[in-house]
This record gives structure tokens, C-alpha cells and sequence, in this order.
């Protein structure tokens, strides 16, 4: 039986003095009848396609619609030169971001988490962690447990389609699973984690899903650089003790709310926003053609 | 929805609905025919049709009959695998009227010239339904075995399938019987727990009244 909130998790843990991802892992098991070690598995295997799709990026590449494509490599070489307003490990994030947001649209293999649109958010925040040797494999695979579970309780709580919900539903999931996830890989308690996924998602609320040509590559690609960056500043104002005033499950319940009064022009139609300024028209008709 | 529904599926990009939901289309379809059919004739509707191409649903949708599952890196050249494989295909672009936004009809003929139309729609995150199958609405979701009984409306033939399926310890999970007119022309969907024995399948082609049997295993792809 999947948890439909946080606070399920949390009694859960507490009751049984349980690390968050036990809660998730435990019921992982339970629900496909299979044992720790091949719940733990599959998780590996989610995880190394990560790597793998962040490896296998190719920045001289454009999508077939031409719009995006190289900007992840335009920002490494940036990177690389220093002097940079975010600092080198900030700068490494939204390179990340940027690659796998690029690969996906370059019909690259990824790994949806929570969808296609918002892949990048979680390797974003994670290789980069891998790479400096701040996290080994075991850790982040212990990690992906809590941003999955987390993920769960927003899609059964509210939803986790930009069609449905808009971007909040997407990178703001996505993001809110990240910040979890981080705060558990930092040592936070099961508490801040679920302050973290809060505080995460609660900056994104509202974000519109307005792609241009209806396609997942403007704005989407970006926004995984938001969703990566945000989740690690919540996770850190969580580490650092800073509570969210409004808990996780009821700023999933407002996801949910400020997603149903979206206007359906601004929910993955291409009609709305971006989609509709003079410049999203004309690229629209542009590949019309 | 399991853990890995929300932290996965492994695919290629960039859509779960436009994309790895249309290779499923085109995988269940080529289950449904029993192999990678030599022609195909794909109709576009809704937003597979408007912004099916940016997002790859014609290579995804081809892959899928050519056998290759969401992650496949394959499948951006999948028409050229088409090509080496044999299969031709053609695509249309048609609102099909009251149909999912994401929908395709798959019309595949195998090279013994049995032919099936398939009406599927994709709905989200990779989870797709097969609307109709020839013409007939069955919706099932793929997600368990199905098997799909064309038959000449008489008495008995729900129980030979059935006692077969006993027979086979296979269970029924769901059954829908549907005909055009008393004593025309019926058809039973039937979704089951376990895999359908393909010796199972033979016996009931040779059954009299039994038109036409189609059967949907599942791990069985490649």
C-alpha cells in the first residue's frame, strides 16, 4: 500500500525508529513482493542510467526543432574558465541540469523522474555530489528511495503531469523530491526532509507549463536548472534548521488547488505563455513548415 | 503506481506520453499481430498529430511495431530499421472523432496476410489503453495479458474459452462480451493474471464459430 502522505511516513519512522528511505523501501517491498536487496536493485539501476545519460551527453547535438542543444557545454566551458558568479559546484548543477534537459529532447535515453520534462532536476543535484566523492553509490541510491517516495505522495495527493497541474507538477515535483533527497544525503532528519520537499516546492508553486510548440524543450530545459537550484537551497535552509511554516502535505494539497484553477491554456496545450508571445508564435509556424 | 512509476521508467526522450507511451502503442500492436508486421499504415489524431513529430511519436510509434521497448536508443532510427527489416509504412494525419487527444490507429498486416487495426491512446507518464481493436471497443490497458475472441454469436462459446482458460490455470481477471446482433457477429475480451499458452491459442482457432483469436502476452518483446 503506497503512502498517501508524508506525515504517514513519518509516524511510520518514528514508530519503528526508521530512516526515511527504510519507510519507502520497506513498503516497496510489500507492494511488488520482492526482497531488500532487489528493491535496492532496481534502484541501482535507475541511478546508473542516470550516470550513464549524463555521460553519454553530446554537446554538439541540436534537437530536431534546432531550439536547444549545446548549452550544457556552453556552460562547462564557462565553468571551466572560473570566475563565475554561483561558484564552480553551482555552476556544475546547472550544467547538469542543462545536459540532461538537452539529452531528453535529443531523444537521448533518461530517466523520467518524476517525468521525461523534469529529468535533469535529480542528477542535477546528485552527480555532481557523486563526482567530488561527497556521496558514494549506496548513499544516493538510499537517496533516490526518499525522493521516490516523496514523488508518490505528491502524484496521490495532487498530480505529477504538466497536462494536469502545470510545470508546478513537474519541476516543482521534481524539485520538491530532489531537496528530500539531498537533506537525507546530508544527514537531516526524517523531520527536515519533509521540511525541505516543502520549502521546495512551495517556491515553485504556480509555475506554468507553456512549451512552445508544445514541444519539452522551451522552457522546459531551463527549468530544470530552477528545479536543481532550488532544491538545494531548500535543502540547505532545512539542514540549517529552518522549518517550513506550511507542512508538506498541505502545500501538496495547494499544488494541487492552484493546478486545478490553472487556466487550461497554460497546462502543456502550447497555447498559453511562452507559447503564445510574438516569438513562440513564430517559431511555432516556423516548424510548421 | 509503484516507486519505479514515479522514479522511471528508463526511456528515450522527450515525452512519457508522446514518446515511450507510443513505442508501447506500436509494441502491443506487433503483440497483437504475433510479429513485426511487413506493412503498416499509421493514422495520427488529436496531439499526436499536432505535436506528434517535434516529439518523435512517428519513429517511437514505428519502433514499437519493429519490437523495441521505450529504452531503446534505436528508436530515432527506426525508419531506416524499418527498412532493413522489411516493414513499409505510411502515415496520415486525421482527427479521429471522440477519440483520446493522444491517439493513434495502427492498421499492420503480417506476411501471411492477416491483417488487425489497432485504435490505442496514450495517457500519461507511459501508461497507455487500447481503445478498440478491428473496430470493436475493448480498452484494455496492456498491463495485464488480454485475450481477444472473435466469434459467430451462438451458444457455448464463452464456455469453451473460459473452461480452456480453467484448464490452463489461467485466471480471469476481466471479461466483456460484446455483438453487433443476435446471432451476428460477437466478441469476448477477456484480461487474465496469468500469460495465455500459445498451444491453448492454436486449438481455439480450429474451434467451429471461432473467427478470429488475438491474444496479448505480456514479457514477451524482442
Amino acid at each position: 500500500m503506497a503512502y498517501h502522505s508524508i506525515e504517514e511516513i513519518l509516524q511510520y519512522c518514528k514508530i519503528r525508529n526508521k530512516k526515511f528511505y527504510e519507510a519507502v523501501l520497506e513498503d516497496d517491498m510489500e507492494e511488488r513482493k520482492v526482497d531488500r536487496e532487489e528493491s535496492m536493485k532496481q534502484m541501482y539501476v535507475m541511478w546508473d542510467a542516470m550516470l550513464l545519460a549524463s555521460t553519454s551527453y553530446d554537446g554538439s547535438v541540436k534537437s530536431a526543432s534546432r531550439l536547444v542543444g549545446g548549452q550544457g557545454a556552453a556552460m562547462e566551458e564557462y565553468r571551466k574558465k572560473g570566475n563565475t558568479l554561483c561558484g564552480d559546484y553551482l555552476n556544475q548543477v546547472i550544467g547538469q541540469a542543462l545536459e540532461m534537459g538537452e539529452s531528453n529532447a535529443c531523444m537521448k535515453r533518461i530517466v523520467a523522474a518524476p517525468t521525461a520534462g523534469a529529468c535533469g532536476v535529480l542528477p542535477a543535484v546528485l552527480i555532481p555530489l557523486f563526482r567530488s566523492g561527497q556521496a558514494g553509490h549506496r548513499q544516493i541510491v538510499k537517496s533516490l528511495f526518499v525522493a521516490a517516495g516523496i514523488g508518490q505522495v505528491i502524484a496521490s495527493r495532487a498530480f505529477i503531469a504538466g497536462a494536469a497541474g502545470g510545470c508546478q507538477a513537474e519541476i516543482g515535483a521534481a524539485s520538491s523530491m530532489a531537496a528530500g533527497a539531498l537533506t537525507a544525503l546530508k544527514g537531516g532528519s526524517n523531520e527536515q526532509i519533509a521540511h525541505a520537499a516543502a520549502m521546495a516546492l512551495k517556491a515553485l508553486l504556480g509555475l506554468v507549463c507553456d512549451p512552445v510548440a508544445g514541444l519539452v524543450e522551451v522552457p522546459c530545459v531551463k527549468r530544470n536548472v530552477i528545479g536543481a537550484v532550488n532544491a538545494m537551497t531548500s535543502a540547505d535552509m532545512a539542514l540549517a534548521g529552518i522549518a517550513s511554516a506550511i507542512p508538506a502535505d498541505q502545500v501538496f494539497d495547494a499544488m494541487r488547488e492552484v493546478g486545478e484553477k490553472m487556466h487550461p491554456s497554460l497546462r502543456e496545450t502550447g497555447e498559453g505563455g511562452l507559447a503564445a508571445t510574438k516569438e513562440g508564435i513564430r517559431i511555432t509556424r516556423t516548424l510548421a513548415r | 503506481m509503484n516507486i519505479f512509476d514515479i522514479l522511471g521508467p528508463v526511456m528515450v526522450g522527450p515525452s512519457s506520453s508522446h514518446t515511450a507511451g507510443a513505442v508501447r502503442i506500436g509494441l502491443v500492436t506487433k503483440k497483437l499481430l504475433g510479429s513485426v508486421p511487413v506493412k503498416a499504415d499509421i493514422t495520427l489524431s488529436g496531439s499526436f498529430s499536432a505535436t506528434g513529430i517535434g516529439h518523435g511519436t512517428d519513429r517511437a510509434l514505428v519502433a514499437g511495431l519493429l519490437g523495441m521497448r521505450p529504452d531503446n536508443i534505436c528508436i530515432p532510427e527506426s525508419f531506416d530499421h524499418a527498412e532493413k527489416a522489411g516493414m513499409a509504412f505510411a502515415f496520415t494525419h486525421e482527427n479521429i472523432r471522440g477519440a483520446h487527444p493522444n491517439t493513434a490507429l495502427l492498421e499492420v498486416w503480417d506476411n501471411a496476410g492477416r491483417t488487425i487495426s489497432v485504435q490505442a491512446s496514450s495517457l500519461g507518464g507511459g501508461r497507455i489503453m487500447i481503445n478498440k481493436l478491428d473496430g470493436v471497443e475493448i480498452n484494455v490497458t496492456a498491463e495485464r495479458p488480454a485475450l481477444i475472441v472473435h466469434n459467430v454469436d451462438q451458444p457455448g462459446h464463452v464456455a469453451e474459452v473460459t473452461s480452456m482458460l480453467a484448464h490452463k490455470s489461467v485466471n480471469i481477471a476481466t471479461l466483456n462480451l460484446y455483438r453487433d446482433k443476435r446471432g451476428g457477429y460477437a466478441v469476448m475480451v477477456i484480461e487474465t493474471d496469468q500469460n495465455i499458452p500459445s498451444s491453448s491459442l492454436d486449438w481455439l482457432k480450429r474451434v467451429e464459430g471461432i473467427i478470429k483469436v488475438t491474444c496479448l502476452n505480456l514479457g514477451e518483446e524482442e
